[in-house]
């Protein structure tokens, strides 16, 4: 049975070499759009996901993160006070204007924090440190938007918002869901780069982390009660909330799931449609099987040992395919993010994204009259 | 032969055992539409043991209809029929498969092989569906080979053997299951006259040394010396039957000149 399922996959290589095509092609783009979506969704909650802290205090009434609006610093002294409260720390979103050596104007969205605090900082720090951001006038950027800011090294000088300003350093794999690069500066400058007018005494965010002993939950609780005007969320909440915002609300999370389900369709249909030529292909002979007495049980374990080779193969073949496809992504600016449960999900995927797809031929065999092998 | 688990189990004694398959009044209707087309009615029959029956008649008298109801591969529209003392009108569809498996050899005009398999793959297959482990199966498969002269052409693929050499290596997967009834369709149709030969040869050794039961339809004028029985069909009824009483001569001539040995010869070659 295991032979014949194999010799007759085997046999026409052409043919098998379109199956695993399909299959490759499925799996493959599957696998952007499902990495895409990974992607998209960590990028747009990376500042939040890596912020260190436990609570997030923001106006009320702000859904995600890229639409930090200023409140009172009063606010900050309150949580501060909170019993429970460990650490709390002001944390600056807005969107900016950087102006390159050359003149061009690129947006970007500062983010303000405290160096040292530990809450809100950059991670991944390739070259320089946060802590060369107590210098003043200074920012580190992202080595993915170099040329997109027009920078190249360390000490380049640029002008933000019309204050001048020094590249003290670069990270690695920070992206931005929008098209404006994350630039981080201290707080402090973070407020001279988005808004000149305005004082000390607002911030976008406060970060809060809990005390030993106390969780989020609790603490979340007691901010709720003290503080008016604001929201309080846990940092799960608060992650959750920007992802679904930016995947959901704005429908580009249901362009690439929607391009995926696409993939899958496709998948079937090209490894249902050559599962199906082969089939009908050796209909006599599977004809002949039924005639010397194979039960359809038979029949069904040749097609279906058809099927997981085809999908084994094809996934071997997608994932070496993919991997490239991932690498390459890493130095875009949209990465396609691979986890190893996706890989493991993809394969059991493309088992039954086969299995399905000889259904159709499964139908086909139990069909078959073994009278046919005495006709002509 | 004499010692094959179907009889065990059945407990059939020896007289009955002699009748394989037996026939009482089968009819087939073929529906199209609102037409009924009779292939074959009011057919009474019996297949015995150690005799080559040979199915004959003008196109569309029914043989095929018949082989295929003796086979359990069609089920008659009326009648009763027993195989291996076994009333298969009864069973239901799901059965069929297993007698056909236990009891019953095809050999088609067409040799029907599996291309992507080789010869003695393709026996093995055959005891694959009978849930033999790969090992046995091909040791098995490569002995069956041998008993039709084939041990050569074990690792040849179809495409590589003549028409003769194909059907022998039908003939040697038709007796994987060792069973006691072979049914063939035209199996010599497609054959040159020495492969025609080797083939009516062959199959007459099994119905005669082997005590099997074989039926065969043909239309080859060529083999009709060899049959035991050739049973005459028209317009779906058995129309006249002859015994071998005046071909028992030829046969014995052709024994003795042929092959006096009980087993089958190894050196058969086309």
């Amino acid at each position: 049975m295991g032979l014949l399922a194999r010799r007759n996959l085997f046999h026409d290589r052409v043919r098998f070499a379109v199956t695993l095509t399909g299959i490759v092609f499925a799996l493959v783009l599957i696998i952007i759009q499902f990495g895409l979506f990974l992607g998209f969704t960590t990028t747009t909650s990376n500042n939040i996901d890596h912020s260190n802290a436990d609570l997030w205090v923001v106006f009320h009434g702000v859904g995600y993160f890229d639409t930090g609006r200023n409140f009172s610093e009063r606010k900050f002294y309150q949580v501060l006070s909170t019993p429970g409260v460990a650490r709390a720390e002001k944390y600056m979103q807005a969107f900016g204007r950087w102006k390159r050596t050359d003149g061009r104007v690129e947006n970007i969205q500062v983010i303000g924090f405290h160096p040292g605090s530990g809450l809100g900082e950059p991670w991944n720090v390739v070259q320089g440190s946060v802590a060369d951001l107590k210098q003043e006038d200074s920012v580190i950027v992202d080595e993915l938007y170099r040329d997109k800011l027009g920078v190249s090294k360390i000490g380049d000088r640029v002008e933000i918002g019309d204050h001048r300003a020094r590249v003290v350093g670069f990270t690695r794999g920070i992206r931005s869901f929008t098209t404006s690069p994350f630039v981080y500066a201290t707080f402090k400058d973070s407020l001279d780069y988005t808004n000149p007018s305005s004082s000390e005494d607002s911030t976008a965010y406060i970060l809060v982390k809990a005390a030993v002993g106390v969780t989020p939950k609790e603490l979340q609780e007691r901010l709720r009660a003290r503080l008016a005007d604001v929201d309080v969320y846990t940092t799960a909440e608060f992650s959750r909330k920007t992802r679904f915002y930016w995947m959901f609300t704005t429908g580009a999370g249901l362009a690439v799931l929607t391009a995926a389900l696409m993939g899958l369709i496709v998948g079937v249909a090209v490894v249902a449609q050559t599962i199906y030529a082969a089939t009908m292909d050796h209909i006599r002979e599977y004809g002949t099987l039924k005639a010397m007495g194979a039960t359809n049980r038979y029949l069904y374990r040749v097609l279906i040992e058809q099927a997981v080779w085809s999908a084994v193969l094809g996934y071997g073949a997608a994932m070496t395919v993919a991997h490239f496809i991932v690498q390459a992504s890493e130095k875009g600016g949209a990465v396609i993010l691979m986890p190893w449960s996706m890989s493991v999900g993809l394969f059991f995927l493309a088992i039954v994204m086969c299995i399905a797809a000889a259904l159709v031929s499964i139908n086909k065999v139990t069909r078959i009259d073994p009278a046919m092998v005495f006709r002509g | 032969m004499e010692n094959r688990n179907w009889e065990r189990e059945t407990g059939i004694n020896k007289l009955e055992r002699n009748t394989m398959i037996r026939a009482r009044g089968l009819g087939k209707i073929y529906k199209e539409g609102t037409t009924e087309l009779r292939a074959l009615q009011g057919v009474d029959l019996e297949v015995r043991a150690g005799e080559l029956t040979m199915l004959m008649g003008p196109s569309g008298s029914g043989k095929t209809t018949l082989l295929s109801i003796l086979g359990c591969i069609l089920r008659a529209s009326e009648g009763q029929l027993a195989v291996l003392g076994r009333d298969v009108s009864a069973l239901p569809e799901s059965e069929l498969p297993r007698i056909r498996r236990e009891g019953i050899g095809f050999v088609f005009q067409g040799f029907n092989l599996f291309p992507t398999l080789t010869a003695a793959e393709n026996v093995a297959l055959a005891l694959d569906l009978r849930g033999i482990g790969n090992g046995e199966a091909k040791k098995r498969g490569e002995e069956l080979l041998s008993q039709v002269g084939l041990a050569q052409k074990a690792r040849s693929f179809p495409a590589d053997l003549s028409g003769g050499q194909k059907q022998r290596v039908a003939i040697a997967r038709a007796l994987a299951g060792d069973p006691p009834i072979l049914l063939a369709d035209e199996p010599t149709a497609a054959l040159d006259s020495t492969s025609g030969r080797t083939v009516i040869e062959l199959l007459q050794r099994l119905a005669r040394v082997h005590g099997r039961a074989v039926v065969m339809v043909t239309h080859d004028p060529r083999v009709l010396s060899f049959g035991d029985r050739i049973i005459h069909l028209e317009d779906g009824r058995i129309v006249g039957e002859e015994k071998s009483v005046t071909r028992a001569m030829e046969k014995a001539s052709f024994m003795d000149v042929h092959s006096a040995a009980p087993e089958i010869s190894h050196e058969v070659s086309i």
